[in-house]
């Protein structure tokens, strides 16, 4: 076998409390598709950038067989690594010809030569079998022409790996076949490309070989045509040992209970197809699905986070038409994103702030609670979920994510919700608060909160959940009772392992 | 916290310039049951600057900006005083009050106009208050026909030079200070704006009436302006629609920063922004007490300004922190060098 054009070995991130790679070692050949898989936080992104300079990473990096040390991307961009990200950076007032070769146009007496210019743009578009016109303004085309040409810029500097990160996800299918056929021709001549998408259908059309990630670590190296979609998503989710394995799985007999939320045809384009679902009082109903399956769209639904534009949705036994959060909230739902940091922190506001804002919205400016009904509040939850540090007038930036996050939570247990919408509640937070978190779950449905949970991890999901739902492709593939990981995990691969 | 003491230490600073250059700064006298002194007139020629700036303090904190607030004061100056001018009996107290009336309520229409545009239609608030920046003054110069009106009624005259013992235009500048911090701090009105100014995603889905907000701010912010007017205008007893409040949104933009509330929103102090007006006008007044050459007025101004944001600036301020634990006696004695 060839030489790797790039050979990593153990290579470490770690950024302030976080390891985000430990030990990964990575191998890219020459004139291969490589696909490196991994959920949200495996760590994709990090070796991405520790290979590319924009991270100092500790471990080996070799590029065709010399050790390199890059300062910044455009020492990795010299050495001929080429990266292309999934916004296009390019100048939409500018051509396509002065775009693919901004910044080493051909000159003349000091002067950039527009003609030449255009004719070497042109022979590299002819190389990719692209016709697109050189002289014509970039941003007169579409996102996936412009992906093209942006790629084709990465090209023109005579690269050897090419780094496509999530080049396909506003592409639709025809598009998407194009910027196959030209990542078969660059690979045909030699080219390394490391490919990073969410659709397995993709990865597995276009890859030879996949690198899995998890949790910072390395899983392992396959070759895509041995590797099972079965065994890649499991792989890529891995099983964990639960900390709640003590806490068995508890089957309430939630059957009898009134149906809390129905939603009927309920979906918005782009983000999830119309979907049908029930949730009963004090059921806990669990939503499993890849990053970017449509299991967060699916529950910014039912919060009206984002407008539904098909379906209804019913609440409590009354039509509940949802034109923003408020009208969820008043009718008793509650949601936690999974992004904390924008979506939920107050961020230079103190603990207290934080916890009673959603009581105090719901409330209006003209009622403001009292100090004295703060305090009592906040000292209420502080102990029950165990927040730390336990003072109130912390900014809540200063505490870690643990308990960020369970403030969030008491900010919405203040409001008594009849249902709460949980986003990943657990999403990179220690394993201690995590068990608080889990427990808090069991807890409220035992009182007779509906709650929506979300998760990444499988085994959290099914033992969480009565009940779970599963997502493919921002679509709702099954619904599972009394399941296990095995059975969900098939759901998600889909396609034939799921027969 | 930190940045209060910066601010007050650049009005302290200031004060003890003033009394170095004139003795007597701090001197206040008793004169046919007024008071009278500079001290005194740094408080009543900056009382229109706190005015608008205590508007602009919550419109900044909710990641706004209102730059059409010296346009409001030419407007409301101009309405006044023109209907005062044209009524029947351009005299009496009554015709000064409802001529008064109408003017902030046509600053009511005005800030529903900014905030319409801020709050429902999204447009970004530098914009959207440009507009009204722009097109106010010509509103105001409509509304004059382009002359200067003056008029002649105690009533109106007393709201810009009036005395209650102090000013009335301290009294009632104040007062609305009094009415703001209560208005934030006792209801649940400066959790919101300060929530909204911080992360306004999460406050939409925490349930925060944003827009209602937003809306608020603006109007509040016109309000102040149109008070300010009717004070400029008053103590002149004359309508000026080119030069009443001419630059004022400057005064009051700078005075908010110097009091430490960030142009990003979120966390506000209206003490700071007490300060900041309060820097802003002894500023002006050292200016011509000092016998500053008018020439160099502005740049003395802008020297100060600079100086205090300046140390605000969390690089700067770490850079004094940083300081002190340098072991200053490792620094090698000359000779040592010269070896």
């Amino acid at each position: 076998m060839t030489e790797p054009v790039v050979d990593m070995r153990g290579i470490s991130v770690e950024f302030p409390g976080v390891k985000a790679l430990q030990g990964v070692d990575f191998r890219l050949f020459p004139g291969e598709v490589h696909a490196l898989m991994g959920e949200n936080g495996a760590g994709k992104s990090t070796l991405i950038k520790a290979l590319t300079g924009v991270h100092k990473p500790t471990g080996l990096i070799r590029l065709r067989g010399e050790e390199v040390s890059f300062h910044g991307p455009g020492q990795a961009q010299d050495a001929g690594i080429s990266t292309v990200y999934q916004e296009v950076n390019l100048c939409g007032n500018l051509t396509v010809a002065e775009n693919i070769l901004l910044g080493r146009e051909p000159r003349r007496f000091g002067r950039i030569d527009g003609r030449a210019t255009r004719r070497r743009a042109a022979e590299l578009l002819e190389r990719m079998g692209l016709a697109i016109d050189p002289g014509s303004v970039l941003a007169d085309h579409p996102i996936a022409v412009q992906q093209l040409v942006a790629i084709a810029r990465a090209v023109a500097v005579e690269c050897q790996v090419l780094i496509l990160d999530e080049p396909t996800s506003s592409l639709d299918a025809g598009e998407v076949a194009e910027l196959f056929r030209i990542m078969r021709v660059l690979r045909d001549e030699g080219v390394a490309i490391l490919f990073v998408s969410h659709f397995l259908e993709q990865v597995y059309e276009i890859s030879d070989r996949m690198t899995v990630l998890r949790n910072g670590r390395l899983v392992g190296e396959y070759r895509t045509a041995e590797l099972s979609r079965l065994d890649l998503v499991s792989a890529m989710l891995g099983r964990e040992l639960s900390v709640l394995e003590e806490l068995e799985q508890q089957t309430h007999p939630v059957d009898e209970r009134a149906v809390l939320l129905r939603a009927t045809g309920l979906g918005r384009k782009g983000a999830v197809e119309p979907f049908d679902l029930e949730v009963r009082a004090g059921e806990v109903v669990g939503l499993a699905g890849l990053l970017g399956s449509g299991r967060t769209e699916l529950a910014r639904l039912l919060f009206g986070a984002d407008k539904a534009d098909s379906g209804t949705l019913e609440f409590d036994g009354k039509p509940l038409h949802l034109r923003g959060p408020r009208q969820a909230i008043s009718a008793g739902i509650g949601f936690c994103s999974e992004d904390r940091k924008a979506e939920g922190l107050v961020a230079d506001l103190s603990v207290r702030d934080n916890l009673v804002l959603a009581l105090q919205a719901s409330r209006g400016w003209t009622r403001p609670l009292s100090k004295r009904t703060k305090d009592e509040l906040v000292e209420k939850y502080v102990a029950m979920l165990d927040i730390r540090p336990a003072t109130p007038d912390t900014p809540i930036r200063n505490l870690s994510g643990g308990n960020q996050q369970k403030v969030l939570l008491a900010r919405w247990l203040v409001t008594k919700p009849k249902l709460l919408v949980l986003d990943e509640p657990t999403r990179g937070i220690d394993v201690g608060a995590k068990a608080q978190i889990q427990k808090l779950v069991a807890e409220l449905a035992a009182e007779g909160v509906a709650v929506v949970f979300i998760s990444a991890e499988l085994e959290e999901v099914v033992r969480v959940s009565d009940r779970v739902v599963v997502l493919r492709d921002r679509r709702k593939v099954a619904e599972l009772r009394g399941t296990d990981v095995d059975e969900v995990m098939a759901h998600i691969a889909g396609g034939r392992a799921a027969a | 916290m930190n940045r209060l003491w910066w601010a007050l230490g650049a009005l302290v600073a200031l004060l003890v310039l003033n009394v170095v250059v004139t003795p007597s700064f701090f001197s206040i006298r008793m004169q046919d049951g007024h008071l009278y002194g500079s001290v005194i007139d740094i408080l009543k020629n900056g009382a229109p600057t706190l005015l608008i700036a205590l508007g602009m303090t919550l419109v900044i904190a909710t990641r706004g900006i209102d730059l059409s607030v010296g346009a409001v004061v030419a407007i409301a100056a101009a309405v006044t005083c023109e209907y005062i001018a044209t009524s029947s009996d351009p005299g009496s107290a009554s015709t000064a009050l409802v001529g008064m009336a109408i003017s902030l309520g046509l600053c009511l229409v005005l800030g529903l106009w900014n905030g319409f545009l801020v709050a429902v239609l999204r447009i970004q608030p530098i914009v959207a208050t440009l507009v009204l920046m722009t097109a106010g003054r010509g509103i105001a110069m409509l509304v004059t026909d382009g002359q200067i009106i003056t008029v002649n009624n105690e009533t109106y005259r007393s709201v810009g030079a009036g005395f209650v013992l102090l000013p009335l235009a301290i009294l009632i500048s104040v007062a609305v200070l009094a009415l703001v911090a209560v208005a934030t701090r006792k209801t649940a009105l400066g959790l919101l704006i300060e929530a909204v100014g911080v992360n306004p995603e999460a406050s939409r889905l925490a349930g925060v009436q944003s827009r209602t907000i937003i809306w608020t701010v603006y109007v509040f912010a016109a309000l102040c302006a149109g008070v300010a007017g009717l004070m400029i205008s008053s103590n002149v007893s004359a309508a000026d629609a080119n030069n009443a409040g001419l630059w004022i949104e400057m005064d009051a933009i700078l005075a908010v920063v110097i009091g430490g509330t960030s142009l990003a929103g979120g966390r506000y102090s209206l003490t700071g922004t007490l300060l900041g007006a309060l820097v802003i006008q002894t500023l002006t007044t050292t200016v011509y007490t000092a016998g500053i050459a008018p020439e160099i007025t502005l740049v003395f101004k802008a020297v100060v300004v600079v100086v205090v944001i300046l140390f605000q600036s969390p690089k700067v301020q770490a850079l004094f922190r940083r300081r002190p634990k340098r072991p200053v006696a490792e620094v090698l004695k000359p000779q040592e060098v010269a070896s």
